[in-house]
């Protein structure tokens, strides 16, 4: 092959496209679609839960549309971290989409799924053996860390991607993968420099945020060639210019000249940008380097309790100049009257939005300069219904509470809900960012094929 | 005394974003190459200035880097926790930037 050419929709697969977009992507005769699927940033829950954070109707709506070009146009679709985290659910959640896809549109196809959950206890052993480290800023792990997750995956590179390719998977769907390996993998399979490839991937992962004006829903043409790659936003509105290209470069990453990945880093130190002509933006010079140890990030969430909120606002001076001390009689009355409950049963938070809801400890303001504030009464409990206890405990306490110079007898607190507490069900936390040494990329990503 | 301008004259992008969920990392990027340029060359944009922004530590300052093809210097420092952690406010951590508005470059 001379040259890659890949259409990539929209930056997160359900976030939609205008079908326009993706038509004129599909006018330019392009090798492979492929979309990244999902991100550890709507936070912990979703990995925990084995939830995804996108909705079924939409990835539905996006995924026809390229399952049904690919199989017209005889190319692969490739999609990576299916159902927002990549966990065994997300994955089957993501499966199933396309299984119902395949039926209603009459379609039969091979399809790759690649998994990328991993057995607690395999990885256990992997941590006594010295084989797992954490990935700074995170904290080294421990047993007992590791134990309590509920939910690990492992983020896959090119390999396990280029085996389903090499396979001729129509449709590969794939649990946690590092974001350009969908776009990489089949441009690495055909000889292409490993550098360029996950380069452009890893500005074609979010599609048409890299143009200008930037979307996070509409489609990017991607041409990868033996020394340069070429991006054209397919949206006639939208320009790819240097700096657009550039800026995405360094987006979402701590360092722009070296994206460390699976397997090795991008190095950027040599990579140039050239405006090609008024939408199309050329790079060069990307290079891979890689590390003599494969390593592989795992992403671990453990549950930590259950969630119920309250939700208020306070319009009064007189309390918003006391809310520090009303937060601290609230508290101190909770654990009053619960004092048979230990201090690891249920946190207790008030959310001030007007002073740090925003930013908490890195806000540094320290007066409230607002005339009206927001407050949130959270607690994250063992059961839902001792956070329920607590937080309606807490409401009704700080509703009512007398504090010095009170005027307005009739209620503290503003609530725009009845019910005024939510439950929220289930909360997790990240407990494992870290990498684990492997013999084999592939080892931890079985694949299955199958024809639907 | 040098005269100096505010960074909002000068940036068409100021933001803030995790980069992963134990980074917050922080986007400065200029309107042209030569304002990026007399930035950089100032070296107001450093890790002490970061921390003093934040009030953190200049040790949780991880790096400032100056992005020269973006006409861009990027800073990162460690996430007060960790994405979506309970007391957490700001999961995708792109509300962290205000503070960086406020700052100054002798032009």
């Amino acid at each position: 092959m001379e040259e890659v050419r890949i259409l990539s929709p929209t930056a997160i697969l359900g976030y939609g496209f205008p079908k326009e977009s993706f038509e004129r992507g599909l006018e330019k005769e392009p090798d492979l679609i492929a979309v990244d699927a999902g991100s550890t940033d709507p936070g912990p829950y979703y990995l925990g839960a084995g939830i995804s954070f996108t909705d079924k109707t939409a990835v539905k709506r996006d995924l026809k549309l390229m399952i049904k070009a690919g199989q017209q146009r005889d190319i692969p679709v490739v999609l990576g971290t299916a159902g927002g985290a990549g966990g065994e659910p997300h994955l089957e959640w993501c499966t199933e989409i396309v299984k119902e896809i395949a039926e209603e549109e009459n379609l039969s196809f091979k399809l790759a799924t690649i998994q990328s959950e991993q057995d607690i206890d395999y990885i256990l052993d992997k941590f006594e053996a010295g084989e797992v480290s954490a990935l700074s800023p995170a904290e080294e792990t421990t047993k007992e860390e590791l134990k309590a997750s509920t939910r690990i995956v492992g983020q896959m590179g090119v390999e396990p991607i280029i085996k389903a390719l090499e396979k001729e998977a129509e449709v590969i769907v794939a649990g946690r993968a590092y974001d350009p390996t969908v776009f990489a993998s089949f441009c690495i399979k055909e000889g292409f420099s490993a550098g360029l490839a996950l380069h452009m991937g890893k500005i074609m992962e979010c599609a048409s945020i890299a143009a200008k004006p930037g979307s996070g829903s509409d489609s990017m043409f991607g041409i990868l060639r033996e020394d340069h790659f070429i991006l054209e936003p397919l949206n006639k509105d939208r320009r790819c210019t240097t700096t657009s290209v550039a800026a995405h470069t360094l987006y979402e990453k701590a360092n722009p000249l070296e994206l460390h990945g699976p397997g090795g880093v991008i190095d950027l130190s040599e990579t140039e940008f050239e405006q090609l002509d008024k939408r199309r933006v050329r790079v060069t010079g990307s290079k891979f380097i890689e590390d003599e140890e494969y390593t592989v990030k795992l992403e671990g969430a453990k549950k930590v309790g259950y969630r119920t909120l309250s939700i208020a606002g306070t319009r009064d001076p007189i309390m918003i100049n006391e809310l520090d001390h009303i937060k601290e009689v609230v508290r101190e009355t909770v654990r009053d009257n619960f004092d048979d409950l230990s201090e690891d049963d249920y946190q207790l938070l008030f959310r001030i939005y007007g002073k740090d809801g925003v930013m908490g400890d890195l806000e540094p303001e320290d007066e409230i300069m607002s005339h009206e504030v927001g407050i949130v009464i959270e607690v994250v409990a063992k059961t839902q219904e001792l956070a329920n206890t607590i937080c309606s405990f807490a409401r009704s306490t700080m509703l009512h509470y007398g504090y010095p110079g009170r005027v307005a007898t009739a209620g503290n607190l503003a609530f725009p809900y009845s019910p005024s507490d939510l439950k929220a069900g289930e909360v997790y936390e990240f407990n494992l960012h870290h990498l684990i040494t492997v013999d084999d990329p592939c080892a931890l990503f079985p694949m299955e094929l199958e024809e639907v | 005394m040098s005269e100096t301008k505010n960074i909002r004259e000068l940036i068409d992008v100021i933001r803030s974003k995790n980069a992963g969920p134990y980074e917050l990392t922080f986007d400065f990027i200029f309107k042209s190459f030569e304002i990026y340029d007399k930035v950089k060359e100032s070296g107001v944009i450093n890790k002490e200035l970061i921390a003093e922004l934040y009030d953190i530590p200049v040790d949780d300052v991880i790096s400032v880097i100056n992005y020269d093809p973006a006409k861009a210097i990027k800073a990162t420092i460690v996430r007060p926790c960790s994405s979506g952690a309970v007391g957490e406010t700001d999961v995708y951590g792109a509300q962290q930037h205000a503070p960086l508005l406020s700052i100054e470059i002798p032009m």
